[in-house]
């Protein structure tokens, strides 16, 4: 490995870090001003230009506040459940790809922590590491509350992790591979995942809402219920890194999403792009330029699922636990199972689009539903009348 | 891979060790910045400001328990399908056996989730993804304000809606 080789891939490794840590650190800046947008007052607005030094001094209360453990609490595990989340939620961005390659003397750098071979199973794998910081966290506290959302939080994970990962594998199966870049690379230009899969997506993304706890699936911190969840008991730093996890997790899986359905760097034109780029500056600038310009439409796409996190947050109640676990277990694992065997079906017989049969389905059935449910309603309020 | 190119995993090993770093330096610098003034207050377990009533660590729902259970079942399941999955459109495969091995793995395929799916379905019919619904009774209070009143006031604002 020549030298300089070596060092453009240590500065993509401290880059693809620092992104994160500062796209996470930003979120939280993001998620206040787009609640404040939605329920239509100013957000912060003091600390800087549009507020926007205020995760730096929250970072700073986080350094400052006093810090304790409870008496009751077993003091090494307390410690080590925001390690954990925090270490877990740090490592996934690492096999993301960020974009093609770039150009260094004649070498090409990918634009991407490291490229292993088994990508989505190392995601999936450490996603699901994840839980036992807060299952550790929520259990070390010795609170009755952090106890309720440690072992909802696990059970909810577990539940909606079957479901993801079996829209995963329908994914796997038209790609053949398991390496991230070579999905992506698969949907060059405007070939994205989401016209095959359009049902995987939904669970998908369903179960990323899950997997993060977020809204409406963030009954492990149901301040209603369990007052700060698996989290009552921390303070300071700790609780930093709770929810600190808890945004970079959001930037992984919006990044994942984006890899898996929507192209990951491709975007309609992008050989048009390359090519005139290539033509005007030069195969070595040329080259590298369209990389930047499809890392910036990766980020594009990372930003709008961030957005629609946020956006889903402040629009959708809560779910009950019951709808909840019937949700994942008897609506979206079936559903899932179906997609995986219609999706075997379709490659067999030549087609990838089989998997619009089970939405076609889905929204037949919903409308059926619908129609019935107005009618007994209707017939209920008359016989009320009489 | 030529020797001293640090290998797929050795990089990962890189972020877990940032990562470690991370959270270690962060931890030791809010150390020693923040106070440190404990008493037994501060230190009990939060109850709502009632006593604490001993510990957490009891036994909790055995629901939890059996949704851990069938999700090992579950999980093993998907553990056999991703090879299956990487493996299933290889055309490489396809042509040695004369386009067989499609229909072939599909139909193994057919068989393994069709007996899981049993295995669902009787989880299911046996009740045992069944949360316990939470039971609402209505109140029997009687108010003392007559309805007409409330019919009065909802009257009153109609308009301004």
């Amino acid at each position: 490995m020549e030298l300089s080789v070596f060092i453009v891939k240590s500065i993509i490794i401290l880059a693809v870090f620092g992104v994160s840590l500062l796209i996470a650190t930003y979120s939280t800046w993001a998620e206040r001003k787009i609640a404040a947008f939605l329920q239509d007052r100013p957000g912060p607005n003091r600390a800087g230009i549009f507020g926007l030094l205020q995760p730096i001094a929250d970072a700073g209360k986080m350094f400052f506040k006093e810090d304790f453990i409870p008496r009751q609490a077993n003091k090494w595990l307390f410690i080590a459940g925001p390690s954990l989340a925090m270490l877990t939620a740090c490592m996934t961005s690492a096999v993301v790809p960020f974009g093609d390659t770039v150009l260094v003397n004649g070498a090409e750098v990918t634009v991407q922590g490291i490229d292993i071979n088994i990508g989505i199973l190392y995601v999936f794998g450490v996603v699901s590491l994840g839980v036992y910081g807060v299952m550790i966290g929520g259990w070390a506290s010795n609170n009755k509350f952090s106890l309720l959302g440690a072992i909802r939080a696990a059970s909810q994970n577990i539940s909606y992790e079957l479901a993801m990962g079996l829209s995963i594998i329908a994914i796997l199966m038209m790609s053949g591979s398991l390496s991230l870049r070579t999905i992506v690379e698969q949907q060059h230009g405007m070939n994205w995942n989401i016209f095959f899969q359009p049902v995987g997506f939904i669970i998908f993304l369903t179960c990323a809402f899950a997997e993060c706890n977020r809204t409406p699936f963030d009954l492990p911190e149901c301040e209603t219920e369990l007052i700060g969840g698996y989290h009552t008991e921390y303070s300071s730093m700790k609780l930093g890194f709770y929810l600190f996890a808890e945004y970079i997790n959001m930037f992984v899986s919006s990044a994942v999403i984006a890899v898996l359905y929507f192209g990951g760097y491709n975007y309609p034109g992008m050989d048009w792009v390359r090519e005139s780029l290539i033509g005007g500056l030069g195969l070595n600038w040329g080259h590298n330029l369209a990389t930047l310009v499809g890392t910036m439409v990766f980020f594009g796409k990372i930003f709008f699922f961030i957005f629609f996190f946020m956006w889903v947050r402040w629009t959708l109640p809560r779910f009950r636990y019951d709808q909840l676990m019937n949700l994942g277990w008897k609506g979206l694992i079936p559903l899932a199972i179906l997609n995986v065997v219609l999706t075997g079906a379709g490659l067999l017989a030549g087609t990838r689009l089989l998997s619009w049969v089970l939405i076609l389905g889905v929204v037949l059935v919903a409308t059926i539903q619908a129609g019935t449910a107005r009618k007994r309603t209707v017939a209920a309020g008359r016989l009320s009348k009489v | 891979m030529q020797s001293g190119e640090l290998s797929a995993f050795g990089t990962i090993l890189l972020f877990i060790i940032g990562g470690i770093l991370f959270f270690g330096v962060a931890m030791l610098t809010a150390r020693l910045l923040r106070p440190h003034r404990p008493n037994a207050e501060k230190l009990s377990s939060y109850e709502c400001g009632e006593e604490v009533a001993g510990s957490a660590w009891g036994p909790f729902n055995v629901r939890y328990y059996i949704v851990a259970l069938v999700f090992i079942l579950f999980d093993v399941e998907l553990a056999f399908l991703f090879p299956w999955a990487v493996v299933f459109g290889d055309h490489k495969l396809d042509v040695a056996s004369g386009g067989l091995w499609s229909w072939y793995a599909l139909a193994e395929m057919f068989i393994f989730v069709a007996i899981l799916a049993l295995g669902l379905s009787y989880a299911w019919v046996k009740g045992h993804l069944d949360w316990v619904r939470p039971q609402t009774r209505p109140s029997d209070w009687q108010s003392k304000v007559p309805a007409q009143l409330y019919d009065r006031v909802n009257e009153k604002y109609k308009s301004s809606r």
